[in-house]
């Protein structure tokens, strides 16, 4: 191909880096120096310091992490074995696949709704817990803490799991059976051959997960206490900016969010960075 | 060997029994509670009525929350089409400096929570007056849908093999025509992929769109949204009601796409 058509080419991919820069990277740089600014525009640091010295606001980073951590740790936890499980396929796979990305794609405030009525005291599963006996009393699943966590779970998980599922059902199936003929236990296979082989897969699966638990808004304000147990970081950046309508302030909150979630993805790309040499070996040796 | 086998799939389906009766019990709760009246004890409601589905018509302009919503999800769909096809064309078939890069700055807009991202945006709109505009709703909800395309649509354009472009262009075809006859044709697959699962996506879009849409600019799950967090302000069958209508306009939805591609297709893709 001649030089021209070569750069004709290069043109091509020009709307699309219009559009990461406008409605991507203009906006963070933005709400970057919004965050650096007074409502005057003058320069300044008051908009962190605000949020570091408030305990209102700064409890929020807690709060946030209280709430998405473990789950992130249960929703990952659990999608690697049942990956695991599932990867050479099942019967009634689809049908699984299926109500796994229902809750997903309804998104977080039709089950929000949905959970109020269900796990309500006078719902479904109150009803059942008590007549199986499992406990005497309704259990509280709502407004309060339990509950944004198992809205997290209810679309959290299967986000994991199908990630982890594709990612499992690529390991090439002959290491597992080498590994057997060599007298491995299943467990050995398990732990020494095709998790190692799938931790970049977890990682990036904890890591998008963790984000999205962390950036939790709509079921934190229906399920939750949002004045209280369950005000997210979320919940304050919302607040300043559209209740108080301080940008400057509500900025500073959106790049503290955003830093804190760095923060957790650098750590856990450094873990899988010491796992995957580890990996490395045990495939060559 | 044999019993540890039969024990984990017994574990594996009782935690999938789990799962499914919960979310089949939360959906069936909602659609049982906005057709009945009095539901306060028992398994089953005993009054059944269409009183909170007539409610739910005078309290909301249906027809305008189901205009917005589809408006939006179509022409984000052809817009986001026309941004990434050519780019996910070049990130298939040529190398040059900095595609690596290029490509991890794709995938951001996909891994950065929209609330982290969806503020200062939102701040942006009301800067330019787009805001609470349909316009605005329909910007904003292009950020996720754009990566989310190229990264569909590349591995569709890599299966089409260089030969027949590098045959057309022998036999004197231009750009315009290959693109036209020979590319379009035989992705066909990739653009409906990427077009549905945009489409189910945007309808489920909350958090953009929140921050951005006004009054008469909200789609359905925003209002859905707007009606639960002011409990109180209406009976919450009527909410419910509402709820309904969403539900069963995504579920369509979904049902559509999963004729045409797979539930693991609509979770970010691991290489």
């Amino acid at each position: 191909m001649s030089s021209a058509s070569k750069s004709g080419s290069k043109v091509l991919l020009a709307p699309a880096i219009a559009f990461l820069v406008l409605l991507f990277l203009y906006p963070f740089a933005y709400g970057l120096y919004l965050s650096f600014t007074k409502a005057d525009g003058g320069a300044t640091f008051a908009n962190y310091v605000r949020f570091f010295k408030d305990p209102w606001d700064f409890r929020t980073i807690w709060t946030t992490l209280w709430i998405s951590l473990p789950i992130t740790f249960i929703n990952v936890g659990l999608a690697i074995p049942f990956a695991y499980y599932m990867r050479r396929g099942m019967k009634g796979e689809k049908t699984i696949t299926f109500f796994l990305i229902v809750p997903i794609t309804l998104g977080a405030v039709l089950i929000s709704e949905g959970m109020l009525s269900y796990m309500g005291p006078r719902g479904w599963l109150n009803q059942f817990l008590m007549a199986i006996g499992l406990v005497h009393h309704p259990v509280r699943f709502t407004h309060n803490y339990l509950g944004v966590v198992i809205s997290l779970g209810l679309s959290g998980f299967p986000y994991a799991f199908l990630m982890l599922l594709g990612y499992v059902s690529g390991i090439n199936p002959d290491l597992e059976k080498a590994s057997q003929m060599l007298g491995a236990s299943k467990f050995q296979t398990f732990w020494k051959i095709l998790f190692p082989l799938m931790v970049p897969g977890v990682a990036i699966a904890f890591c998008l997960n963790f984000v999205m638990a962390f950036s939790v808004f709509p079921s934190a304000v229906l399920l939750g206490q949002p004045s209280g147990p369950t005000r997210v970081i979320a919940i304050a950046a919302y607040q300043w900016a559209f209740e108080k309508f301080n940008f400057n302030a509500a900025s500073a909150i959106s790049m503290i969010m955003a830093a804190i979630e760095l923060i957790v993805i650098t750590l856990v790309l450094v873990w899988r960075g010491r796992m995957y040499k580890g990996a490395s070996i045990v495939g060559k040796g | 060997m044999r019993s540890k086998l039969k024990l984990s799939s017994i574990l594996f389906a009782a935690a999938m029994v789990v799962y499914v009766a919960n979310v089949l019990g939360i959906l069936f709760t909602v659609v049982l509670n906005s057709i009945s009246k009095d539901w306060f004890r028992g398994v089953f409601p005993k009054i059944f009525t269409g009183d909170w589905y007539r409610y739910v018509s005078r309290d909301h302009d249906i027809g305008s929350l189901m205009f917005v919503t589809f408006t939006v999800a179509f022409l984000d769909v052809l817009i986001a089409l026309a941004v990434a096809f050519p780019a996910a064309y070049v990130l298939a078939r040529k190398e040059f400096r900095g595609k690596g890069l290029l490509l991890s700055l794709f995938l951001l807009p996909m891994i950065v929570p929209p609330m982290a991202y969806g503020i200062p945006l939102a701040m942006l709109c009301y800067k330019f007056h787009l805001a609470a505009r349909l316009s605005g709703v329909i910007l904003v909800n292009l950020v996720p849908i754009v990566p989310f395309m190229i990264l569909i649509l590349m591995p569709f354009i890599e299966q089409v093999g260089t030969n027949l472009e590098s045959a057309a262009v022998m036999l004197g075809a231009k750009r315009w025509t290959i693109f036209r006859k020979i590319l379009v044709p035989l992705t066909v697959p990739g653009i409906l992929t990427a077009g549905i699962l945009s489409i189910v996506k945007t309808i489920s879009m909350f958090d953009l769109t929140y921050l951005v849409a006004g009054g008469n600019t909200q789609t359905i799950v925003v209002a859905l949204y707007a009606d639960a967090y002011a409990a109180g302000a209406r009976p919450p069958q009527a909410v419910d009601a509402l709820a309904v209508i969403y539900f069963l306009t995504a579920m369509i939805c979904l049902l559509v796409a999963l004729k045409f591609v797979s539930p693991t297709q609509m979770v970010f893709k691991l290489k």
